[in-house]
């Protein structure tokens, strides 16, 4: 390809993405107005949210966790937002323009976004909150989430100042941003909580006291009324919010209910309209009584077992890895035992990723007897028979979903492999740290859900120098992939890099793919607005409860 | 009467100190700490999380910025809800587990104590044995089927009460965990003071009573009463401390907001300060009750009350 159409064609694809964006901004209105007319709402515009536990935190740079997140979507606003099937739309940024080389954003902040109290969010608040979370002070778990702007691993390391990040403003509604590498998932990044901007004068008065009632001021649709610490955050509607004439919520609840019969219980009596989750077990029940209120979505998210890679007997023995990857049958475990109809993974990256298309293992159609008659020939290479027979060791953290796939997992490998498989249980934190010290932990399980929809949230996982690569994986070649695709503009340049990296990945079997997550929820029938969503983000401004 | 008190607080401080440093050990000792997660901090801002809370330091250090705290009535933060210091936290759930625990406690001491005397006044009567079947089944049925069951028939097909959430406290929301804790708390009263009865009633002044002829009620009421529930009040000291700090399995089905979710939320997640403070402040509260449950038996049995002052 030419230098000239490597320059056009991200700025064609930016050309068609904001195009995109404004046409189901449109849409999104159009639809709104014309199928809400008062007789068709319930007088009491009240929702009532199950979410799994209590919030850490109401800060957005200093929690961590999905139920933090689901209520901070609705507390404060980023620059981008999500319609409801997941789509991104403008948020506090109207709209951007971003350069040739994909390095420089400039943002076109809205004028009459408003902060909670009537104050103008401006430009100035995304550059001091964007600040706080990549310092060190401030002890963030997702300053990283940052990391494609220019200096934020410096600053997080401490070897330069906050000042440095590369975000500036131009006046009060200009915003630039400068990225370190052209990153085609960045505005997809902005809508992660982490992103949100805090309000100053809040967070100076108050200090870690700023997000709680009384004291949280926010620029989201809603406004942090009660807060009842285990017991319900209660948000009304935020009049100075710049969209509130198409919020039609006054207040929703969320209940944290960690035990999903409890929520489900509480939903059957009518106490919630939406549940963060389903207990497996009622599945069955479920689909026969409940059919119209379950909603399951594919979800990006892959659950996997990995291999210590730095210990034997996995360390340096690739056919033994393979042996026992290929001997499991991914789709008994997804149809006969979870039976919410997760896909067998045969890839690192789940499928519906925004430009990409994952690779997958050739054996994925063979037939289970010739996968079967190949990995032993495997083993036997790897070492092992009759004589010499393998024992491993399954960890997983508490639970019956776990337990029950270990279980399967462990009889595969001694049906076909003879393999002798012994399983622990721990409790979570004492799992972690097991799993992380690389010392007894030989097999684990882990499952990964993506921040944002990239492949790249997946492909960076396996980085040798990734927090979360607890296999120890550490392949130099493949961490140049990484690289090189983090500084390529070009979209499918890029997603072959990736693609080229998945293939690396998955021939070098240091983790087991072995099915992609799909989320669960119970949505009462008079929800409306509710779209299910690969992120599964379900921001309450878009909803509305019917009359019925 | 106050010396007395007073010593036995005085007494109460080794206790409580060694719970502290037992406490405080152990936990550490659990593998993991309260910053790992599944996704790892960046190195340089886990150094500086550790400074601040001084998990970077040796423990017994650590233990002594603890105990330095802890004296100036200060339990710190809570590592998990970083909004919330620990005693905010532990004030806005003692109160909850309180009231649901001295509910439960009053209702199982009235039903118990009635069903209990009145199945010993009638003994080997069908009344009795029905009594007795049933707090068996009461003592032996745990409540977290009990509770699920409650739910079933009273939220879920009669729609009567709700199925869980605490409500501020609603009325109506606190029915069912008060009879979930309630219930095996009956069953035990109702044995206890059926059995004590029955002793009572054999006493040669209850008799004597009876020959007087006077009237049953009167007998039972001023003569059986006091005696029969000595046995009753040595239990409840117990009882009210493990009703109010053990309703942990019935706090998290109903999703009630009590000190009991912290415990074990607070172990699962590391979070030393809050499961320390819970620690300590339920460790007070523990020795605090018995001692009222001593001063009470004090003024019910007369004998005790009169060997307690010649000591």
């Amino acid at each position: 390809m030419s230098p000239l159409s490597k320059q056009i064609l991200p700025l064609a694809f930016t050309c068609f993405y904001t195009l995109l964006i404004s046409g189901s901004c449109v849409a999104s209105e159009i639809f709104i107005s014309a199928t809400l007319t008062p007789a068709a709402l319930a007088p009491e515009q009240t929702l009532r949210r199950g979410n799994g536990s209590e919030p850490q935190s109401l800060d957005p740079h200093k929690s961590e966790g999905v139920p933090s997140s689901n209520i901070q979507r609705d507390l404060y606003e980023g620059l981008i937002s999500e319609s409801p099937d997941g789509e991104l739309v403008p948020g506090v940024a109207q709209s951007w323009t971003i350069s040739k080389n994909g390095l420089r954003y400039l943002f076109m902040l809205r004028k009459d976004a408003k902060w909670s109290n009537g104050d103008a969010v401006t430009a100035y608040d995304f550059v001091y909150s964007w600040r706080r979370i990549v310092d060190p002070k401030t002890g963030s778990y997702y300053a990283q989430t940052l990391a494609p702007v220019l200096n934020t691993e410096a600053i997080i390391k401490g070897t330069k100042k906050v000042t440095a990040l590369g975000i500036r403003a131009i006046n009060k509604y200009q915003l630039e941003v400068t990225l370190k590498g052209p990153t085609p998932y960045f505005l997809g990044l902005l809508t992660h909580s982490s992103t949100y901007p805090v309000h100053r004068a809040s967070v100076e008065k108050y200090g870690e006291r700023f997000a709680r009632v009384g004291n949280l001021v926010g620029n989201g649709a809603f406004v942090l009324k009660q807060w009842s610490i285990q017991s319900h955050i209660l948000l009304e509607r935020n009049k100075n919010y710049w969209d509130d004439k198409n919020t039609r919520l006054d207040k929703v609840y969320y209940y944290p209910i960690e035990d999903q019969s409890s929520e489900l219980k509480r939903y059957r009596a009518g106490e919630i309209d939406i549940t963060e989750g389903v207990p497996i077990s009622q599945m069955p029940w479920l689909r026969k009584n409940l059919k119209q209120d379950l909603h399951l979505a594919s979800y990006l998210g892959t659950y996997y077992f990995g291999y210590n890679l730095t210990k034997p007997p996995f360390k340096d023995n690739k056919l033994l890895r393979q042996a026992l990857s290929m001997v499991i049958d991914r789709r008994v475990l997804t149809e006969k035992i979870l039976k919410t109809g997760e896909l067998p993974a045969y890839s690192w990256v789940p499928p519906n990723v925004a430009n990409y298309k994952q690779i997958e293992y050739e054996w994925k159609d063979w037939p289970m007897s010739r996968r079967v008659k190949y990995a032993k020939a495997l083993f036997k290479k790897a070492g092992y028979n009759q004589a010499t027979p393998l024992t491993v060791q399954i960890r997983y953290n508490t639970s019956e979903n776990h337990k029950k796939i270990a279980i399967v997992i462990a009889s595969m490998w001694k049906k076909n492999l003879g393999v002798k498989t012994e399983l622990y249980n721990e409790e979570w934190k004492v799992f972690l740290a097991n799993r992380k010290s690389k010392k007894d932990t030989q097999v684990f399980r882990a499952g990964w859900i993506a921040d944002y929809n990239d492949a790249f949230s997946f492909a960076e996982l396996m980085h040798s120098n990734h927090g979360v690569n607890d296999s120890g994986y550490n392949n130099p070649d493949y961490d140049a992939l990484l690289a090189k695709s983090a500084r390529e503009p070009d979209i499918s340049k890029r997603r072959r890099l990736l693609q080229r990296a998945e293939k690396m990945l998955l021939d070098d079997y240091p983790v087991i793919p072995v099915y992609f997550y799909r989320s669960k929820h119970l949505v009462k029938p008079y929800i409306g607005g509710y779209k299910d969503n690969s992120m599964d983000h379900h921001y309450s401004k878009h909803l509305y409860i019917k009359a019925h | 009467m106050l010396e007395y008190f007073i010593r036995r607080l005085l007494g109460a401080i080794p206790t409580i100190f060694i719970i502290i440093l037992v406490s405080f050990f152990l936990i550490r000792l659990a593998p993991g700490g309260p910053f790992d997660f599944d996704r790892s901090l960046a190195p340089e801002i886990q150094v500086n999380l550790n400074a601040k809370f001084h998990l970077d330091e040796p423990v017994y250090v650590q233990f002594g910025y603890y105990l330095k705290d802890i004296l100036q009535g200060d339990f710190g933060p809570s590592f998990q809800y970083k909004n919330y210091t620990v005693t905010e936290l532990i004030w806005q759930g003692f109160p909850v587990s309180v009231q649901l625990g001295l509910s439960a406690m009053v209702l199982a001491l009235f039903i118990g104590c009635a069903a209990g005397m009145l199945a010993a006044y009638r003994q080997n009567s069908k009344f009795d044995y029905g009594v007795m079947t049933i707090s068996m089944l009461g003592i032996s049925i745990p409540n977290f089927v009990m509770a699920p069951l409650l739910i079933l028939f009273f939220s879920i097909t009669f729609s009567i009460f709700p199925a869980g959430g605490w409500n501020d406290g609603a009325f109506q929301n606190r029915i069912l965990p008060i009879i979930t804790l309630a219930l095996p708390q009956v069953a035990y009263i109702a044995r206890i003071s059926r059995g004590s009865m029955i002793d009572v009633l054999r006493n040669p002044y209850i008799r004597t009573a009876f020959s007087k002829g006077l009237p049953t009620f009167y007998i039972v009421t001023r003569h059986a009463l006091k005696p029969t529930l000595l046995p009753v009040i040595s239990y409840l000291g117990p009882a009210l401390a493990g009703i109010i700090t053990g309703s942990v399995v019935v706090e998290q089905i109903y999703g009630i907001p009590g000190l009991g979710r912290y415990f074990v939320q607070g172990a699962l997640n590391r979070d030393y300060t809050l499961v320390m403070g819970v620690v300590v402040f339920y460790g007070v509260f523990i020795i605090v009750l018995n001692l009222f449950v001593d001063l009470l038996y004090g003024w019910l049995d007369p004998q005790i009350r009169v060997q307690g002052q010649k000591t």
